[in-house]
């Protein structure tokens, strides 16, 4: 009953979908209010059919319902609650179901917070909704139902994929769906603003707050899944450019272009068809990462071909929504005014920089995921590409971008001036230069790289606070009056500065990992000593325990450092036993930013086991710089310009209590 | 072991997750450091050829074992990087190459990205040239309101001024 509840729910919010892309594109052309009003309530009403039938899915796993394929295949009545809740995305069909879930909620925030948008520019951005809309509940029904049943139902569940029994599944997945799917809003504005014929600065200010909150959610969805895949998997690794990873770094750097030109298009009218083209090429990306991750064409070309139905499907979704904006932009683009000019050096020059440079980023790791696909396709030829192609490719675009940043914000708009702007940044330039030299000093004979790396990821973050001290008068005035001017900023200033800060911060962490880790593989037994960075790790037991689905064998491990004990670390070996999977579970200790990583291996019949301990210094900045990043972009986010509902002065509100 | 693949291809096929366990055994481990190093080296830019995009350093799969011992043995027989390499290549092919090397059917691949940056840079001079010339034209429809926003404005400030006279 709930099953076919569900499923009856998403029938309707197809229905739904297919008014909401029709009326109000009719009544916009006939300009009737009534019918441009008809999205606003379609799209309310469609999040709440999504929702319910995601809310029933939700409660046939976690009943355990087995009758119902999906559950069957996914959940075990012995899985913890939590994993039966996360479960319901942790497969194909139900994430698919999550991603509308998603496409759906956004655009009811667009329908219930759009008040101050132009009523024929919201019809437009909610009919283009719903035209994704249509396709992916199209797509869930014909091809990928998480509710149909069976005849004959079984006992007991498959259990879920161990490795994703882990809060890391309850975060990583919404919150990157979250991001992808938040940049079609993006998207269905540019649309909108091809359909009208008309953009302007107004666009961008009410484009860039759904823009943020998407690159926010992506931002903290990358780096989750990050981390998740650092503990989980067993040998420390935590970036694989791996072509799924890929599928989600696009559009990441698509949308940080699409966020710097956006500032451009608001404050200055200018680069307007390359801001419309950049929104459509983010969403874009995230469809063709959908299409990457969804149609089993990473397995192989071979898996593709031999079950082609979902495949084709998202094949035809993305050509007709790729094409269908590109070409629009091709026909649309070229009647859109141009705005505001600039030269080269100037605040917008730098960030047209910015955006050659993130662009060219993100065609590389475009090529690099694609070209073995299209190659193998074209001639049958079949090569890797790997980490090592991309580090060698991607990384040096970083350079001359991790350069640029601190001038970009101290540059004026219109007409900048680099001398000044270099003479402002005297004082952030000096100091990367000597911890530059300090650590070249500390690791000498260590290579001349990560001294240097560190000191630009320095001069980004004394950079990012040079434009703050810059802005208060700090070290210039009293110091009351800077803190005065201090609360006075704008806080998007202070979003762009953690932000930025937090690009550096990432850097130094990236780099001091993969320069100086410490790794020790060694076969233990119980009493052997592990010395590793000047830490000393014994093998104190091994214990068997059993989990509430799964065994686990566990070792105990006492640090201690200078004489002095630590915390104790107890990495475990889980066996699943309905699946026959493994699972590491790599025991961690933190200290600082810095951590101590232990994995285990297999056990040998003389009773040693294989161990792998890590000392992996500042590794935590990794996911601490984006964090910071995400930070900034909340800052931003609750700046007062670009709350939703366009602020009102205080005063007209007595004026017009004065003349009731 | 990758998660991040496992996670992802779970997620996406369904694909039941092989296990997580590490990569290079403590038995593999070559006495002399300096060449372990470079087999370690080596070995992250060698393709684990039955695993989803992953170096025989990462995996766990047999093959890519049979592989690192591989490696371990031509270094121990006194070959160098570029001999070890060719020696995988003529034996797997360059599909055992984590990083292609650089011909006919790749320069595409590898100039993709100094072709993107120069293109865009001329691109953008070219552009920014142009519109400095014909900015003496500077059209003034685009800074005028319509008819509508007029309107709007006006009642705006309507509503702002009127009762403070």
């Amino acid at each position: 009953m709930i099953a076919e509840s569900g499923h009856y729910a998403l029938v309707l919010a197809l229905g739904l979908a297919l008014i909401q892309s029709t009326v109000p594109i009719l009544g916009a052309r006939w300009r009737e209010f009534a019918l441009m009003n008809v999205a606003r309530s379609t799209a309310v009403a469609q999040l709440a059919f999504v929702a319910a039938s995601f809310a029933a899915l939700v409660a046939l796993h976690v009943s355990s319902d087995f009758s119902v394929i999906n559950v069957f295949e996914n959940s075990h009545s012995m899985k913890p609650l939590i994993y039966k809740i996360t479960g319901v995305w942790g497969n194909h069909e139900g994430s698919m179901l999550l991603w509308v879930l998603i496409l759906a909620l956004f655009g009811g925030m667009v329908a219930i917070f759009g008040n101050n948008l132009p009523i024929s520019l919201r019809a437009h951005v909610l009919a283009v909704q719903a035209w994704i809309a249509s396709a992916f509940y199209l797509f869930i029904l014909m091809t990928s139902n998480p509710f149909l049943r069976m005849a004959n139902p079984p006992i007991e569940g498959q259990d879920l994929n161990p490795v994703l029994q882990d809060i890391g599944l309850a975060v990583h997945p919404p919150m990157l769906y979250l991001g992808y799917v938040g940049f079609s809003i993006s998207f269905s504005f540019a649309v909108a603003a091809l359909i009208e014929g008309r953009i302007d600065a107004a666009w961008a200010r009410w484009v860039r707050p759904w823009t943020l909150v998407a690159w926010i959610f992506l931002s903290l969805g990358i780096a989750m899944g990050s981390y998740w895949a650092y503990y989980e998997l067993g040998w420390g690794g935590w970036w694989f450019w791996d072509p799924v990873e890929n599928a989600s770094l696009m559009p990441w750097l698509a949308g940080t272009a699409l966020l710097h030109s956006l500032v451009v298009m608001e404050k200055r009218n200018a680069l307007k068809v390359w801001t419309i083209l950049l929104s459509i090429l983010a969403f874009s990306l995230s469809l063709l990462g959908t299409f990457l991750v969804r149609s089993g064409v990473l397995t192989s070309v071979h898996a593709f071909a031999n079950d082609p139905r979902r495949g084709v499907f998202i094949l035809l979704i993305l050509c007709v929504f790729i094409g269908g904006s590109l070409s629009l932009y091709a026909w649309r683009a070229s009647a859109l005014k141009q705005g505001g000019l600039f030269a080269p050096i100037s605040r917008e020059g730098a960030l047209v920089l910015n955006n050659l440079l993130l662009t060219t980023a993100c065609a590389t790791v475009f090529v690099g995921t694609l070209y073995p696909l299209a190659l193998e396709v074209m001639t049958g030829e079949k090569i890797s590409v790997g980490a090592p192609f991309f580090n060698l490719t991607f990384g040096p675009l970083f350079i001359p971008l991790m350069i640029a940043v601190p001038f970009g914000p101290l540059l004026a708009w219109k007409r900048g001036d680099l001398v000044a702007a270099a003479q402002r940044l005297i004082a952030a330039g000096v100091g990367a230069l000597i911890v530059v030299a300090v650590v070249w000093a500390w690791t000498l004979g260590g290579g001349t790289f990560a001294p240097l790396a560190i000191g630009l990821a320095l001069f980004v973050i004394l950079g990012a606070l040079s434009d703050i001290v810059e802005r208060i008068g700090l070290f210039r005035m009293p110091f009351s009056t800077a803190i005065r001017r201090a609360g006075g900023l704008p806080r998007s200033a202070w979003g762009t500065m953690f932000a930025h800060a937090g690009v550096g911060v990432a850097l130094i962490g990236i780099v001091c990992e993969t320069t100086w880790n410490t790794e020790f593989i060694r076969s233990m037994r119980i009493g052997d000593v592990a010395n590793v960075a000047g830490y000393s790790l014994k093998l104190e037991g091994l214990t068997p325990r059993q989990g509430p689905n799964y065994r686990e064998m566990t070792a105990q491990f006492s640090v201690s450092t200078d004489g002095r004990l630590l915390d104790p670390m107890t990495p475990s070996k889980r066996s699943f036993t309905t699946r026959g999977a493994t699972t590491t579970e790599a025991a961690l200790l933190t200290r600082g930013v810095s951590q101590l990583y232990i994995s285990l291996g297999e056990i040998s019949g003389d009773g040693s086991i294989g161990v792998r301990i890590y000392h992996k210094p500042l590794v935590l900045l990794i996911w601490f710089g984006p964090v910071l990043m995400a930070f900034g972009g909340m800052l931003s986010l609750s700046d007062r310009r670009l709350r939703v509902g366009a602020p009102k002065p205080a005063r007209s509100l007595r004026g017009l209590q004065a003349a009731e | 072991m990758s998660l991040i693949r496992t996670l992802c291809l779970a997620l996406a096929i369904g694909v039941v997750a092989a296990n997580a366990a590490y990569a290079v055994q403590p038995d593999e481990i070559m006495s002399d450091t300096a060449k372990e190093a470079r087999a370690r080296d080596l070995s992250r830019e060698l393709r684990c050829m039955v695993c989803q995009n992953q170096s025989i350093d990462d995996s766990e799969a047999p093959l890519a074992r049979d592989l690192r011992l591989l490696v371990r043995e031509r270094i121990a027989a006194g070959d160098s990087d570029a001999q070890v390499m060719d020696f995988l290549v003529a034996r797997y092919g360059e599909f055992v190459l984590l990083k292609p090397r650089l011909n006919s059917h790749t320069w595409l691949l590898w100039f993709l990205t100094p072709l993107a940056l120069s293109g865009g840079g001329i691109a953008l001079w070219v552009h920014s040239r142009r519109r400095a010339r014909s900015a003496a034209g500077q059209d003034t429809a685009l800074l005028s309101l319509t008819a509508d926003e007029e309107a709007r404005l006006n009642r705006l400030i309507g509503a702002e001024t009127a009762p403070e006279k």
